[in-house]
């Protein structure tokens, strides 16, 4: 096909790019501001300084913040993608009679405001002590993912031929093993990858941490929150390019796995 | 939601697993999606109508108080508002995304991923910079001579609107970009062929079937919308709240449960009731970047 160079093409170009600039824009407007010197976050942003990345890394609180999160993160990923796998798993391979219920579930948590969960969550987890704890928050963030997880090991698992297990057992292997040894190396890439993704978002996610959290324990995005809401300093945009810059190399890591990945 | 039409998705042959380890392995899944998902949701709905005794009165003060009622209509207004901002902003951009071709097609595809795996906390931090009495907005308008005062954009409603179309963009660009997709183009050039110009094969072949994809995207969008918190939280003005940031304050600041409970119910039902209505149009599985 020939490059369309009429009006009308011209005039769609135009409009869908400053859309993106729209849509980018906000996003790496960020950057410049966090090597800005001036001590109030006034446009444009002057000189050079890592004064806020220091005033980040040196600070106890957003250290602390940090760190809950990434803990929290972690095992979320993990719970999430083996249950979620687990769970594919049978659905696909199993006779279950539960796939309606399971699917009802599993769109539950996406569908549902997660305002409505967080509030929930937030009365439930302190009547039974998991408030502002990590295994409250892992729970959860673990919930919050799942459907994620399962959408990926869907797709994955469901072009894995159900008939090289069923020659590997045919052959003597176990069910356990056909999965460990034939199975889970073809989907070891996606299931990767739904890690990667249910790290994220655990990581960013805002709305229950905001209300599961407690006067001491708080993930990073509900200090950000309160410092956004209640004074906006210019550590903000450096702790912001740090978490672009991460999201930036969960895509990357999880695209390459996708190249990677031998079902596909 | 899938239908059940679809559920060949989670069927293959070869030999099944038995149903003792079916049940085993689906054991930990519906166990926690149960105990942190449906009963502190269930709880919820209780307490709205049985405390402080069995009573319909906490949706009533909802409805009957007008400040509360202002609350839901604005809710569902700015929700209104964002989907048709959205679609407007979005439907080009999944159209183009749907064309392009290499270097072009990775770009857009970036641009329009890369946000949604990103912070809705940088996304709205970075929009209260922009909003700012002396943020970029402000001092471009006044650099190009526009204003010589800067304007009040911080905590509004067209502040909350505009971050919030632009946090939920992509959740109306995939599932247009998916439709478009998906309609073949032999379609495009047999309208050609049969005389039609570029812009009636659009207005009739092209746009009409990428209408489920509008459809779906919107109600994503819509849905999403409605329960949104963060960033009416931190743009917004504490005088013009929306649904979730009324529950908050209940919750934070008056500490009134039942009432939160009430006004969580009526979001948390009317959504749900959305979402089965349209159950068919929905398609989640395309969020995650398998046009499958």
């Amino acid at each position: 096909m020939k490059p369309p160079t009429d009006r009308g093409s011209l005039a769609l170009g135009a409009y869908v790019y400053a859309v993106l600039a729209f849509i980018i824009v906000p996003l790496v407007i960020v950057i410049p501001m966090s090597f800005s010197q001036n001590d109030y976050l006034a446009f444009p942003p002057s000189g050079f300084t890592l004064k806020w990345y220091a005033e980040y890394f040196d600070s106890r609180q957003w250290r602390a913040a940090t760190w809950l999160s990434v803990q929290v993160a972690l095992l979320t990923a993990l719970f999430a993608s083996v249950i979620g796998t687990a769970a594919t798993y049978a659905m696909i391979r199993g006779r279950s009679r539960l796939v309606t219920v399971f699917q009802i579930l599993l769109i539950g948590p996406i569908i549902v405001p997660h305002i409505a969960l967080a509030v929930g969550l937030y009365l439930f987890f302190q009547t039974i002590g998991l408030s502002g704890t990590i295994p409250g928050f892992v729970l959860a963030h673990t919930v919050l993912t799942l459907p994620f997880v399962v959408f990926t090991m869907a797709a994955a698992l469901g072009k894995v031929d159900a008939n090289l297990e069923a020659a590997a057992m045919s052959c003597g292997a176990s069910r356990f093993q056909a999965f460990r040894l034939v199975t889970l190396p073809l989907v070891l890439p996606s299931l990767a990858s739904s890690a990667l993704f249910a790290f994220i978002i655990s990581f960013d996610e805002p709305v229950v941490s905001f209300f599961l959290s407690g006067v001491r324990q708080k993930t990073l995005p509900r200090r950000m929150f309160e410092d956004i809401e209640q004074n906006l300093t210019p550590v903000i945009p450096a702790i912001a390019t740090l978490l672009i810059v991460l999201s930036i190399l969960i895509l990357l890591g999880a695209h390459v796995l996708r190249s990677r990945s031998v079902t596909r | 939601m899938m239908e059940a039409g679809r559920s060949h998705f989670w069927h293959s042959d070869g030999r099944q697993l038995s149903g003792l380890s079916t049940l085993l392995l689906l054991l930990p899944f519906f166990a926690i999606i149960a105990f942190v998902f449906v009963y502190p949701i269930l709880q919820l709905l209780v307490i709205s109508v049985l405390e402080p005794h069995p009573t319909l009165d906490n949706y009533a003060r909802v409805v009957e108080n007008p400040v509360h009622m202002r609350v839901l209509m604005r809710t569902l207004w700015t929700a209104t508002l964002v989907t048709a901002l959205s679609v407007v902003l979005g439907f080009p951009v999944a159209y183009y995304m749907s064309r392009a071709k290499g270097t072009v097609a990775a770009l857009v595809a970036v641009c329009v991923i890369l946000p949604l795996w990103s912070s809705v906390l940088v996304r709205t931090a970075a929009w209260s910079f922009l909003f700012q009495r002396n943020g970029l907005i402000n001092s471009a308008l006044m650099a190009l001579g526009l204003t010589s005062e800067p304007f009040k954009l911080l905590y509004t409603q067209s502040a909350v609107v505009i971050a919030m179309a632009h946090v939920l963009l992509p959740f109306m660009i995939l599932p247009i970009y998916g439709a478009l997709r998906s309609i073949p183009n032999d379609y495009g050039r047999a309208a050609a062929v049969l005389g039609a110009t570029r812009l009636r094969t659009f207005l009739e072949v092209i746009l009409p079937l990428s209408l489920p994809g509008v459809v779906s995207g919107s109600l994503l969008v819509f849905l999403t919308a409605l329960g949104f918190f963060i960033t009416p939280a931190l743009l917004g003005s504490p005088q013009e709240m929306m649904i979730s940031t009324l529950v908050s304050k209940q919750i934070r600041e008056v500490l009134d449960w039942p009432f939160a409970a009430a006004l969580v119910g009526v979001l948390t039902v009317f959504v749900t009731l959305l979402a089965i209505v349209f159950s068919k149009t929905l398609r989640f599985d395309r969020l995650m970047g398998n046009a499958s």
